[in-house]
């Protein structure tokens, strides 16, 4: 313990850091994790986990002073009671907003591992292919085939629910049974398909969710509380707690340092290697160096492109990776917050039992298969339907017992659906060092300049108006289009600030997410992402892990890191 | 010194609210006794009576089997803008005043009919005015929210009060459990579940 050299050093505790701790241990490695916020044990410290609304104080309402707290935070749904603690303090951590930039930040072992959306896609082949063909920043290192595998691994393992749908847009994968859709949603998919004659699917979302129990890893199916977000006492879903962290830990490979904010990658310019990091420690502000043959960067897409804008800067002055003059750029979300609702006519002698963690999912079917729009690429839609409950207004009813009476039964059944589209990669959208304004450790912050485009702006016309035309389509009633302000980082899927590529002269990292100037330093979160194709990106990081945790551990072998 | 402007002292001078308190994963927002907030019992008994019209008890628990007052005074004095709280203060005291000048006694003196009406003539006020003034989005199913500085107008008085009381008791043990149904650990899910009229709706 007293030791600070191990094989391998894994920046990070989220989805893809716990990944590569679990790989990286697996194959034999001595490994630490280096984890910037505090430790949460599995179960132990879900501490809201079996609270009821009635059990907060404010039921779950923001009060004015935890708004005071988190004026980043406050500007969407996170800032709640129940997941209160869960976010980065912004008063410590501050940064710059040259444009609004909304950073959702899980500082804390299982980062956002805890508190993801859970829906788990692959990309496509196309997806690897299109910035190549249509000469978008830069072509994709890999294809799909080279990710298959990988992604076929992860799933098996991490526990995804979804059908085999057979759709070339969205590749099927080893999945357990899905959760269904819901009766009125399967009559509506049935009308879609039918108008739409086979080119647009409502499908059953997939996601990380389980159906079916993992006893090997001390994981329950699902019990559909649908309160994901506050630690999932039944290891019900995927998170670093849940499924990765376990895993590692029983090698006993695995040694695990919260409170610890990597600082800096240490780099000897003579072997153009890193040989460790070094770390302070934001409980009592000491620095301590930790050696290792291998350093995974795994801190989040913005974190660690800032970690390597702090690092090697006696050799270039803009950080290691920066040579490319790529490193911070091109940064990628997600754009959403616009589609549509509607009502649906009969089933009033349906309901359904039980709480979905998920909904259904619409695949791309945009610019795909011979349709041509006026942007490139597209946009999937999440969504659901129920039937209304008591947060129904019935004006006319106005107060007393009729209203109550009315609200305390289900209403008419509604169906709603919100698009996520892909956000093209664009060398001005960029997140750069400002050395005026420091955190709390005396660390510069990162300052953000992104913002949508003309592509976004095009393709959201049609984020709304096909939504309406779906529902319409299939004869719904009351259909209305939404469209709510998007800024980036609302989409809580920062990528691409230090992209994989085929040059070192444009991109940060090689096909095996090795950095252009240090092979041993693998970057394997969303900042490797070269583009953002427009489904969920979590599970493509998981499957890049694993395969840059193999790779390291050949090259090791082989004596080449 | 209020609770309040003391954890937000603390929360300036040390970054955080949770004096004394070991610093869990998920924060626990401890609970607010009524002591730290600007309402007093009468209060809560005057804010009960009122929900109750709003929500009476029937053959299932009303308002005030929730004990809904006393839930409303700590959001009202936690979550809610300076300006929402005294529009909210405003309308409980404008309840009262009109049950004077309409009946010639206090509201809670009121017999049920006299308090269903004054009530109902305020509903229909409130809509009427939230339409005038041009919030024709006002939610019955939440406390509105509001930025301090805005300047749109605020909703009727009568509308925050009809908030209120409905998220409160339908996010109550009574109100979920007794009124609505709810299943902590459902376990499985059926997408077609029968239904016949008079089957109460799922709390969430």
């Amino acid at each position: 313990m007293a030791s600070n050299n191990y094989d391998a050093i894994v920046v990070g505790s989220g989805i893809s850091g716990g990944w590569a701790a679990k790989e990286l241990t697996e194959k034999g490695l001595k490994v630490l994790m280096l984890e910037r916020g505090k430790n949460i044990e599995h179960i132990k410290d879900y501490d809201n986990a079996h609270k009821e609304a009635w059990d907060y104080p404010h039921r779950d309402m923001p009060t004015q002073l935890m708004k005071e707290q988190y004026p980043v935070l406050k500007r969407d749904y996170p800032l709640n009671e129940s997941t209160f603690g869960m976010w980065a303090n912004e008063k410590d951590n501050p940064y710059v907003e040259d444009k609004r930039f909304d950073w959702y930040r899980g500082y804390h072992v299982g980062g956002r591992s805890l508190l993801w959306g859970r829906q788990s896609y692959r990309l496509n082949k196309d997806d690897f292919e299109a910035n190549g063909r249509e000469g978008v920043g830069v072509d994709w290192p890999i294809r799909y085939e080279d990710v298959e595998p990988w992604y076929d691994y992860v799933e098996r393992f991490a526990g995804i629910s979804g059908n085999r749908d057979g759709l070339d847009v969205l590749p099927d994968g080893q999945f357990q049974p899905a959760i269904q859709l819901n009766c009125v949603e399967k009559d509506v998919a049935a009308r879609v398909q039918k108008a739409f004659k086979g080119s647009r699917h409502i499908i059953s979302g997939r996601t990380s969710n389980m159906t079916q129990p993992k006893p090997e890893q001390g994981r329950a199916n699902c019990q559909y509380r649908n309160k994901c977000w506050l630690g999932c006492p039944y290891g019900g879903y995927f998170s670093t707690q849940s499924s990765t962290l376990p895993m590692a830990m029983k090698t006993g490979n695995l040694t695990l340092r919260p409170f610890s904010i990597v600082k800096e990658i240490l780099y000897d310019k003579d072997r153009k290697r890193a040989t460790g990091v070094e770390i302070i420690d934001a409980e009592t502000n000491e620095t301590y160096v930790f050696n290792a043959k291998i350093v995974f960067v795994n801190a989040s897409a913005f974190n660690s492109a800032w970690l390597l804008m702090n690092s090697a800067t006696d050799v270039w002055e803009g950080g290691l990776g920066s040579s490319s003059g790529e490193l911070g750029h091109n940064v990628m979300d997600h754009h959403f917050r616009v589609g549509a609702s509607a009502e649906v006519e009969g089933y009033d002698d349906k309901y359904y039992y039980g709480r979905r963690p998920s909904g259904f999912y619409v695949p791309r079917f945009r610019n795909w298969g011979g349709d041509k729009r006026d942007y490139l690429r597209g946009f999937g839609y999440q969504g659901s339907a129920s039937r209304q409950g008591w947060r129904r207004d019935i004006a006319e009813l106005g107060i007393g017992a009729d209203l109550k009476d009315a609200i305390s039964e289900p209403g008419h059944w509604q169906i709603g659906m919100t698009a996520f589209g892909e956000m093209l990669p664009h060398h001005d959208n960029r997140i750069y060092l400002n050395k005026q304004v420091t955190d709390k450790w005396g660390l510069p912050v990162l300052a953000m300049d992104v913002e949508i485009r003309e592509n976004e702006m095009r393709m959201r016309k049609d984020m709304k108006q096909d939504a309406v035309d779906m529902f319409e389509a299939a004869g719904l009633k009351n259909v209305h289009g939404f469209e709510a302000d998007y800024a980036p980082g609302m989409g809580i899927h920062e990528m691409g600030t230090a992209r994989m590529g085929r040059d070192p002269k444009s991109s940060v990292l090689n096909k095996h997410n090795q950095v252009w100037d240090a092979p041993n330093v693998y970057v394997t979160d969303g900042a490797c992402m070269t583009s953002a194709s427009c489904v969920n990106p979590s599970l493509t990081y998981m499957a890049l892990t694993a395969r840059a945790a193999h790779h390291a551990v050949e090259e090791l072998k082989r004596g080449n890191l | 010194m209020e609770r309040r402007e003391l954890l937000k002292l603390i929360a300036v001078t040390t970054g955080t609210a949770m004096v004394g308190m070991p610093a869990l994963a998920y924060d626990q927002v401890p609970p607010v006794p009524l002591k730290d907030t600007p309402f007093s019992k009468e209060d809560v008994s005057f804010i009960n009576d009122v929900a109750e019209v709003i929500l009476p008890k029937t053959d299932t628990p009303g308002a005030k089997d929730a004990n809904v007052g006393a839930t409303i005074a700590v959001i009202a004095a936690d979550c809610y803008t300076d300006a929402q709280r005294a529009h909210f203060k405003a309308g409980l005291n404008d309840i009262d005043t009109r049950a004077k000048a309409q009946f010639g006694k206090p509201f809670l003196l009121l017999d049920s009919d006299s308090k269903t009406t004054l009530l109902s003539e305020l509903d229909r006020e409130a809509n009427a005015y939230n339409k005038k003034v041009g919030l024709w989005d006002v939610a019955t199913d939440k406390p509105s929210d509001r930025k301090p500085d805005s300047d749109k107008p605020l909703p009727h008085a009568f509308s925050l009060v009809k908030q209120m009381s409905l998220y409160t008791f339908f996010t109550s043990e009574v109100g979920a459990t007794k009124v609505l149904r709810y299943v902590a650990v459902p376990g499985y899910y059926n997408g077609e579940l029968d239904y016949k009229k008079g089957d109460r709706a799922w709390a969430t």
